[in-house]
């Protein structure tokens, strides 16, 4: 009798606390985002400045911008997504994932070739051929598949007509972190990256080139409001902080180019 | 099917070597008196309670050029561990080496202790011992352990993403081939590949539970009692 009482007590206690926390939480409205895998730099910061302006919270999850296309297509709870190209948020706008005429350039991608300190090539110097030396056996790139990164690497080396020579040393990173991770770690010798991850503190140390814009299309990072957002004005706001106020300052900072406006 | 032949390739070879390695170490594990067993039984069941990540994470680091094994790998070979076949198969051995291992030391353990005197007392070996009656009243513990480290390579997927690159033909295994089409919503190819994994891994584990339970017998098997 005595454990059924407690039991009983220790039961409402769950209950009390959840709705508590319930009240707690439906307090603060939240944005969540999920942002491409080279934003893993700039978005906390923005995702900060943010909240303290607008007292909203900001949750992010990062990924492959293909990975998050396929869960959006498939109902996941997101209010705004981060893309690293404008083709996966127009195809979402054209089948009604996303809000009708929300998808704002946020920023121009430009990807680099990144080797570490040591690598005895200088691809600042030497550029492409860094990639045909015998030292390097694995050139890490994102895959092209489903990764606007990946593509935007594979077009520049099909463009530099290399690709066929160095086929056989591509490895495929799920997104381009992945790919970073590859070269960061030393298990490739090279890799192909996003310019704004180049510039992040595990990677700064390392020798970059620009490879030329020319050399692929270009890489229009486009953000979208989701039609599942609860939160449609917070969302806008949030996109609009992003793209036109202090949000470009933040993503110029790490490596990001703003578009023309 | 590229992927699911390599798939396949990467399960049997990755059951081969756990046989060869998993009997000697079962068989210690079973026979030992030794007080910090409890210490290697933990080791080897660990694959078992780590996420696959924290595997592929430490192996990325260790086969890395700067990493203990990168480094000899590198001075033997000329070229990194990852990204390789083999990397993926030495991968596929620490994964698996639970389900080699456990079947057999339970195996080794029910062979009745009064044979094993029988046989010392009529001057067999310890080599001839194993040979002749340990691993022949063992054998559906063999079986067991070569099938469930064969299936349980054939569905590994998270130390191959953190160390396989994805390589056509290589290292781009079937569960990861599958995750590139439901990335890219090719929904069609990844539920064929998705199929015939079921098909396959039903079919081997149906087959390994029909013999276990004597269903059929495809050898005659001596019964030491």
């Amino acid at each position: 009798m005595a454990l059924k009482k407690i039991f009983g007590k220790t039961l409402l206690a769950i209950v009390a606390a959840s709705c508590l926390a319930q009240v707690n939480f439906a307090h603060k409205k939240t944005v969540r985002v999920a942002a491409a895998a080279d934003l893993q730099s700039a978005m906390p910061e923005i995702a900060q400045a943010f909240e303290k302006q607008a007292g909203t919270s900001v949750e992010v999850l990062y990924g492959s911008s293909g990975n998050f296309y396929a869960q959006i297509q498939n109902g996941v709870p997101l209010d705004v997504f981060f893309s690293a190209d404008s083709e996966f948020p127009q195809k979402l706008e054209e089948s009604g994932f996303a809000e009708p005429h929300s998808a704002v350039i946020y920023a121009i991608g430009k990807i680099v070739l990144w080797m570490p300190a040591n690598a005895r090539c200088h691809p600042q110097q030497d550029g492409w051929k860094c990639l045909q030396d015998a030292a390097v056996t694995k050139i890490a790139i994102a895959n092209p598949a489903h990764a606007p990164y990946g593509m935007a690497a594979v077009a520049a080396l099909q463009k530099a007509g290399i690709f066929d020579a160095i086929k056989a040393k591509l490895v495929l990173g799920e997104n381009i972190l992945q790919a970073a991770q590859f070269v960061q770690s030393g298990n490739a010798q090279a890799g192909i990256i996003a310019y704004s991850l180049a510039l992040s503190p595990a990677l700064q140390g390392g020798k970059r080139w620009i490879i030329p814009v020319e050399l692929y299309p270009p890489i229009e990072q486009t953000v979208v409001v989701l039609k599942s957002a609860k939160e449609k004005a917070v969302a806008q706001e949030f996109i609009k902080f992003a793209t036109q106020g202090p949000g470009r300052e933040i993503l110029a900072k790490y490596g990001f180019q703003p578009p023309a406006q | 099917m590229q992927a699911l032949w390599l798939s396949v390739r990467l399960a049997a070879s990755a059951a081969a070597i756990l046989l060869l390695i998993g009997i000697p170490i079962a068989y210690w594990l079973a026979r030992t008196k030794w007080r910090g067993k409890f210490l290697l039984e933990s080791v080897v069941a660990l694959p078992l309670v780590l996420p696959p990540t924290v595997l592929g994470f430490f192996l990325l680091v260790a086969m890395g050029a700067n990493g203990p094994i990168g480094k000899l790998w590198v001075a033997l070979f000329g070229h990194t561990l990852a990204f390789t076949f083999l990397g993926l198969v030495v991968a596929s051995v620490l994964y698996s080496l639970p389900f080699a291992v456990q079947p057999l030391v339970a195996a080794f353990e029910s062979v009745d202790t009064r044979l094993l005197d029988a046989a010392a007392v009529l001057g067999a070996g310890r080599w001839r011992t194993f040979r002749e009656i340990i691993l022949p009243l063992s054998v559906p513990g063999v079986i067991t352990a070569a099938v469930l480290s064969f299936t349980h390579t054939l569905g590994e997927f998270g130390v191959v993403l953190m160390v396989g690159g994805n390589i056509p033909g290589i290292t781009r295994t079937v569960s990861i081939d599958i995750y590139d089409h439901v990335q890219s919503l090719e929904y069609g190819a990844a539920d064929r590949l998705a199929i015939a994994l079921l098909l396959i891994s039903f079919a081997v584990l149906s087959t390994i539970y029909a013999v276990n339970r004597r269903v059929w017998i495809p050898w005659p098997v001596k019964r030491g009692e």
